[in-house]
């Protein structure tokens, strides 16, 4: 029995049951809360397929969608943070701080506002993932000399999102008034109007990406020595740390293409899965991906619901937490 | 001792061409738009007036309005950044930056959607208190720890700060869909628009944020030499520092109230005039002014013709123009 316990312990099985069973707890609250409350019993019914349909709207077409994208985007940016904050060796470094999710945006702007019309929507994540890329190799170039330090890395992202966000704007005022309100409400991150294709579309890059990052995760733990160490042990390690950052890169694109720029998951929520299993990054990732879909939707599900009829961006919530935690991480790491 | 004249003259070379700058930018800023006008009706529009003609009110309400607003603002930032700068001797201070214009604008937005606040004496009160307290939160932040005021802590926890606040206003804005329209092209930043019954009571503030910046010069120079020299030599820094925040609270939450988030004149033009006439603020804040303004002025015509018909509001304008100097000062000053 003790050994069982011991186990247990060790190998953080609570972690994930404790997970899990969260994400049991939003799943149930965020199906049935909401402009029209549906009682528990009636759902776990309409599950089961045994309700008469009442709720098929609101449960399958309103409110599964959005949990299950909220729960996807969340999953791609806490793993896309998780993995620059493993090359980057830096623990402030995050897509939307060094602009990969600015870039992403101005990506999504451009087709939203002078390709949409002819071409299907399905390559909106594609355009996303473009612009996040660009950026990514500009502010990696620039910050380019004699090798990347990561605070030049996280100073030149903060410039080159300036410069994006200013192209953004640029893009708003000129579009048409339509385009406007809706780009505005995109760009501060929201799940709102979610529907089942956007599911699909997102789906591909999340099954892609984050198991490739799962399989990578012991090479990055090489790589997180020390590159001289990590070549040594016969890593290519040039090669790989540009695929590590093209993946993070597409799910940090492709999350942004959907639901906009929700902030600061790709931050907190690989702090929040070291500190619940430590830094062996093997395990890291699947608890990332899942903290990072529960604050998603848990930040969706009060955003939605906290000011009937009103339904905020999520992004707002995600940023009012994440920011008083970056400021913390500051003060944490004043040290170095 | 022959040294010194020599490079005062230098100064006050600098300083004459600085002010022609400024000059020059301002006729071109009235002279060219959209509409072609000579330049013989423009110097009549402003010396023989005619209501009659219709050359002369555009030139009148239009252009001159948004001239001389570009020159307050670009002025107000440049004198805010230089002063920051300093307070904080960090070469990557600006309020942009540091979050304030960002802090300014969520406080306006709430007024104006909250508690429907609409007249332009509120706007500039509650831009104000916007603006002081991102700097607080900014200042507090970057100072915890061991190190003091670190370069990069600062402009980091601003960006957090600004991160916050934008986001809060996005959320407001959200609320409220009708008037994104209205609002959004002043949060991007722009000089166009305006009228000057909208400057006239903010002018006395910048001004008086101006001339105390003036007065403070030596002061500063003093201060730069280091903490311990300036107690050494009798000086109040509490105080100091103090009007500092008050002469940057004034000169960015008053240049919000007027125009929006104008980014990176208070970063770029202070490092331009440092180049030209060296450390000594009691030249950098005068300098730093009228090239500010002037900065302002040229960015403002050239929005007006790069997507015409449309305009680029000049908050986008100054990014796009400011990123690369921002890069630039990081990448050399860290290294």
């Amino acid at each position: 029995m003790k050994q069982i316990i011991d186990s247990f312990y060790q190998k953080k099985i609570w972690v994930y049951v404790l997970l899990c069973f969260l994400l049991l707890i939003v799943t149930i609250m965020s199906l049935s809360i909401g402009s029209s409350y549906i009682p528990i019993l009636e759902l776990l019914k309409h599950l089961v397929g045994l309700s008469d349909g009442q709720h098929e709207f609101t449960i399958n077409v309103l409110r599964l969608p959005r949990l299950l994208l909220a729960f996807f985007v969340g999953a791609s940016l806490s793993v896309s943070g998780l993995i620059l904050q493993s090359i980057i060796r830096n623990p402030l470094a995050s897509p939307d701080i060094i602009g990969i999710t600015a870039g992403g945006s101005v990506g999504a702007m451009l087709f939203i506002v002078y390709i949409m019309g002819s071409i299907s929507i399905h390559w909106l994540p594609l355009a996303a993932i473009l612009g996040a890329t660009c950026v990514a190799i500009i502010v990696y170039g620039l910050a380019w000399s004699n090798g990347v330090t990561p605070l030049r890395l996280v100073l030149i992202g903060i410039g080159v999102s300036a410069a994006m966000n200013a192209v953004i704007t640029l893009l708003i005022v000129v579009s048409e008034t339509s385009v406007t309100t809706k780009a505005y409400l995109w760009l501060t991150g929201s799940l709102y109007g979610a529907t089942v294709q956007d599911v699909y579309g997102l789906l591909p890059w999340v099954l892609c990406f984050i198991p490739l990052t799962f399989l990578l995760a012991k090479t990055i733990s090489v790589l997180e020595l020390g590159d001289s160490l990590a070549t040594s042990l016969g890593v290519n390690v040039q090669v790989f740390r540009f695929t590590l950052l093209f993946v993070s890169v597409a799910l940090a694109g492709s999350a942004v293409a959907f639901a906009g720029g929700i902030g600061f998951i790709g931050l907190i929520a690989p702090h929040i899965a070291k500190k619940l299993v430590g830094y062996t990054l093997h395990s890291l990732v699947p608890i990332a991906a899942l903290v990072g879909g529960l604050m998603v939707m848990i930040a969706d599900l009060i955003a939605r619901t906290a000011f009937l009829p009103l339904d905020l961006p999520a992004g707002v919530f995600t940023a009012g937490v994440g920011a008083p935690f970056f400021i913390y991480l500051l003060y944490k790491n004043r040290h170095i | 001792m022959q040294i010194i004249p020599k490079k005062e003259k230098q100064k006050w070379i600098v300083f004459i061409v600085s002010i022609l700058i400024f000059i020059v930018a301002f006729i071109l800023s009235i002279s060219l738009g959209q509409r072609q006008i000579a330049f013989s009706t423009t110097l009549d529009a402003i010396f023989y007036y005619d209501e009659t003609v219709t050359e002369h009110i555009i030139v009148v309400t239009s252009r001159l309005t948004r001239a001389v607003i570009a020159t307050v603002i670009g002025t107000s930032l440049a004198i805010a950044g230089a002063m920051m700068q300093a307070l904080t001797r960090n070469p990557l201070a600006a309020p942009d930056i540091f979050g304030i214009n960002a802090g300014a604008i969520f406080f306006i937005v709430l007024a104006i959607t909250l508690f429907s606040v609409d007249s332009l004496v509120h706007y500039m009160w509650i831009a104000f208190i916007g603006a002081a307290i991102a700097a607080l939160c900014v200042y507090f932040l970057g100072t915890v720890g061991t190190g003091g005021l670190s370069p990069i802590r600062v402009v980091l926890s601003g960006a957090a700060v600004s991160a916050l606040f934008v986001s809060f206003t996005q959320a407001l804005l959200v609320v409220d869909e009708q008037r994104i329209q209205s609002i959004l092209f002043w949060l991007a930043g722009s000089v166009a628009g305006r009228s000057m019954d909208m400057l006239l009571p903010i002018l006395p503030f910048i001004l008086g944020g101006g001339l105390l910046s003036l007065l403070l010069g030596g002061s500063i120079n003093v201060f730069l030499s280091g903490e311990d020299v300036a107690t050494g030599l009798g000086q109040k820094i509490a105080l100091l520092k103090i009007l500092i925040g008050v002469v940057v609270v004034l000169l960015a939450g008053g240049s919000v109230a007027i125009g929006g988030s104008i980014g990176f004149i208070g970063l770029i033009v202070p490092h331009i005039v440092r180049g030209l006439v060296g450390p000594d603020y009691r030249w950098i804040i005068p300098v730093s002014a009228f090239i500010g303004a002037g900065l302002l002025l040229l960015a403002d015509v050239v929005a007006r013709f790069l997507i015409m018909p449309q305009e680029v509001p000049v908050g986008v304008m100054t990014a796009l123009i400011g990123t690369p100097f921002f890069i630039y000062i990081a990448r050399r000053g860290l290294s």
